[in-house]
């Protein structure tokens, strides 16, 4: 049998993703670039993913673009949106899936996915990057703290700091104001990671939520997110450590499709 | 002026055009003789004005044609360094700087000797008006029509709506010197009538697959449904416009452009500032708007003033959940809709504020996704167009996969 090799190729605003697949089945390379839509990341995160796996360009059968940043990629044969990736990708990633959360750099979204695995609805914030990747960012900027610790740090807090505000300007002026009195790290972060935990939490529940519920997205690394989310939701939350990697994976398994479809 | 050669059949949409400038012309026309002329709430009973033969404009209709044109953001930002906060409507901050400056390179109208002022929209537009009046120290007129938790309006309101009819008809004959004739009432009210139900007619030939015109279109000749629909002329193009759909259903064309291959319900106000970034998207996917409450709620219709009482507190933005919920789920299930598209109105805050609600319920009783986008009616700062696309994507993926699964 022929080996088919598909790319997915997610551009989000603050990461650019991709994996290459082989028939449709297993994962022969990935690539995450922490930039993402206008900047070099697209063309980065491909260039590696190919040569990662040994592969050039040429060897790709079809590629597929999601995200943000979708419709600059100029490689790619075919689009699709970031909402059916990601589903896409998260019912191969999560067995029985039928609630998805994903929160990347500006966008938070609750998607509804049917038994048979289809994306039947969803709800996303509205323009503001309350509850998002770049509010993470920004605050962990505001901290001094590295976007990875937060999780670590988050979980030793001790007393809970309502971050009040949803506007992430007039968050961070709250968070500085928190720091200025005296509050340490750890608490202020706690109530960063409620503050978007919830935020997410009313959208999911606008979408309602059914078992079993996934998170991707890059917000998915931060398990004190997902953790306090969880509460907020009163059911378990799957992630796994391709979450972030979720809608290329989903732009892959469509371009394998496509192939599919054409063959 | 129409663009038609001699001889040519001038199209509906010609007609409804210039329908829509001649209304402003003669307004014009009116000042420039002395008359006093006013500035009406798009929804007020514009049976008083036209019965008493008195010249309206429309400040809505104005503000939607500025911000159409790319001035929303001149406007509201003068109206904002008045003082007026940009959480505001900007129809009205539209408006406010509108008065101030006197005039609009994107669309000028008369300066108001009166205001007719209906919050069967809104109460904002109470406040709004108010402040009109006071800047220029004219008469307010005002309706009050009780915002409804029941699903009917009850013989009560109905009076009590009836009551303040007859006291404005009566104030406005007073301020303007004009006499109010029985005769002439009914006169308005057939014509109204006749002008309503051929609106509504040509509106509902979106139900037919394919639809004979572009769901958008509805957009454009409801200027002539808020601000002439009292009249022959009005009546008589919106019954060309229905004739013409007509004929296009049995010919299978359609004003809409390509393959309709989906159906939509466009909720709310349209995106003024952002018509084409609206409405570009939809088309490249082929999707057709054949459902939309914003444009036939200017179709008022009655049999007599008591009904007519009613009908104009059955407005979109006045009513209970149940009845706002069910006005798109009917139409949305008899123009058989794959999907909705949801404009949350930063600048109408009762109409958006039940949105979440009524599109729960539009999306589990019909069983069809839906999508939400941030907007406004006329300030440009709120929309961003690589979201609104991200989501129309996403909401015509899911179309597709349905009608797929269904085949």
């Amino acid at each position: 049998m022929n080996s088919i090799l598909t790319m997915g190729v997610d551009i989000g605003s603050s990461a650019s993703k991709c994996i290459i697949l082989q028939n449709g089945e297993a994962i022969v390379s990935k690539a995450v670039v922490p930039v993402g839509a206008g900047t070099s990341g697209p063309g980065r995160a491909m260039g590696e993913a190919l040569a990662a796996c040994g592969k050039s360009s040429g060897d790709i059968s079809f590629v597929c673009a999601t995200g943000y940043g979708r419709n600059s990629v100029k490689e790619a044969d075919k689009e699709m949106s970031e909402l059916s990736c990601h589903a896409r990708g998260a019912v191969r990633l999560f067995s029985g899936v039928r609630t998805l959360i994903d929160i990347g750099g500006q966008d938070v979204k609750a998607m509804h996915i049917s038994e048979q695995g289809m994306l039947e609805n969803f709800v996303m914030n509205d323009k503001c990057a309350a509850g998002t990747g770049r509010f993470l960012d920004v605050m962990s900027r505001v901290l001094e703290v590295k976007l990875s610790e937060m999780a670590s740090l988050g979980k030793k807090a001790t007393k809970y700091v309502k971050i009040s505000s949803t506007c992430t300007v007039f968050a961070e002026s709250e968070v500085i104001s928190h720091l200025a009195s005296g509050v340490s790290i750890p608490d202020i972060i706690d109530g960063i990671h409620h503050s978007i935990a919830s935020k997410t939490a009313g959208l999911v529940k606008r979408v309602g939520v059914t078992p079993l519920v996934a998170m991707t997205g890059g917000v998915a690394t931060d398990s004190e997110v997902v953790r306090i989310l969880s509460e907020e939701l009163n059911t378990p939350i799957q992630v796994s450590p391709l979450s972030v990697l979720c809608g290329a994976l989903g732009a892959a398994l469509y371009a394998y499709d496509s192939c599919s479809k054409k063959s | 002026m129409s663009e038609q050669n001699v001889g040519e059949p001038v199209p509906a949409k010609i007609r409804l055009r210039d329908i829509a400038a001649k209304a402003y012309e003669e307004a014009w026309e009116a000042k420039k003789r002395g008359e006093m002329v006013g500035w009406c709430a798009s929804n007020f009973p514009q049976e008083i004005p036209q019965t008493l033969g008195i010249k309206v404009v429309y400040p809505e209709n104005q503000a939607a044609a500025i911000a159409a044109k790319g001035g929303g953001l001149r406007m509201c930002e003068h109206a904002e360094g008045l003082g007026y906060s940009n959480d505001i409507c900007a129809y009205a901050r539209t408006s406010l700087a509108f008065l101030d400056i006197g005039s609009c390179e994107e669309m000028d109208m008369p300066q108001p000797d009166f205001v007719l002022c209906c919050n069967n929209i809104c109460n904002c537009m109470i406040k709004w008006y108010e402040n009109i009046a006071k800047e220029r120290n004219i008469p307010m007129i005002l309706i009050d029509i009780p915002f409804k938790n029941d699903y009917e309006t009850d013989d009560a309101s109905v009076e009590y709506i009836k009551a303040q009819f007859d006291h404005a008809m009566q104030q406005l004959s007073e301020i303007t010197g004009k006499p109010f004739s029985e005769e002439r009432f009914k006169e308005v009210m057939a014509v109204s009538q006749r002008t309503a139900k051929a609106w509504l007619r040509a509106a509902e030939f979106t139900r037919y697959v394919p639809s004979p015109l572009n769901g958008f279109d509805l957009f454009n000749h409801m200027a002539v449904a808020v601000c002439a629909r009292g009249t022959v002329e009005a009546a008589e193009a919106f019954e060309q416009l229905a004739d013409e759909y007509e004929a296009a259903v049995k010919t299978g064309a359609s004003t809409y452009k390509g393959e309709q291959k989906y159906r939509v319900l466009f909720e709310g106000i349209a995106c003024w500032p952002y018509l084409r970034a609206t409405s570009a998207p939809l088309k490249e996917h082929g999707i057709n708007v054949t459902a939309t409450v914003y444009a036939t709620a200017f179709g008022v219709l009655y049999n007599n003033t008591a009904e007519m009482m009613r009908a104009y507190s059955y407005v979109p933005n006045c009513v209970s959940v149940e009845r706002a919920a069910d006005m798109r789920i009917n139409v949305g299930r008899e123009n058989k809709i794959d999907g909705a598209i949801i404009h949350t109105n930063r600048s109408c805050k009762l109409w958006s504020g039940i949105m979440p609600e009524v599109e729960r319920r539009i999306r589990d009783t019909l069983h069809i996704p839906t999508v939400t986008f941030d907007g406004d009616q006329a300030d440009p700062r709120v929309f961003s167009e690589a979201q609104y696309q991200t989501r129309i994507e996403a909401l015509c993926e899911v179309m597709a996969a349905n009608k797929e699964a269904k085949a």
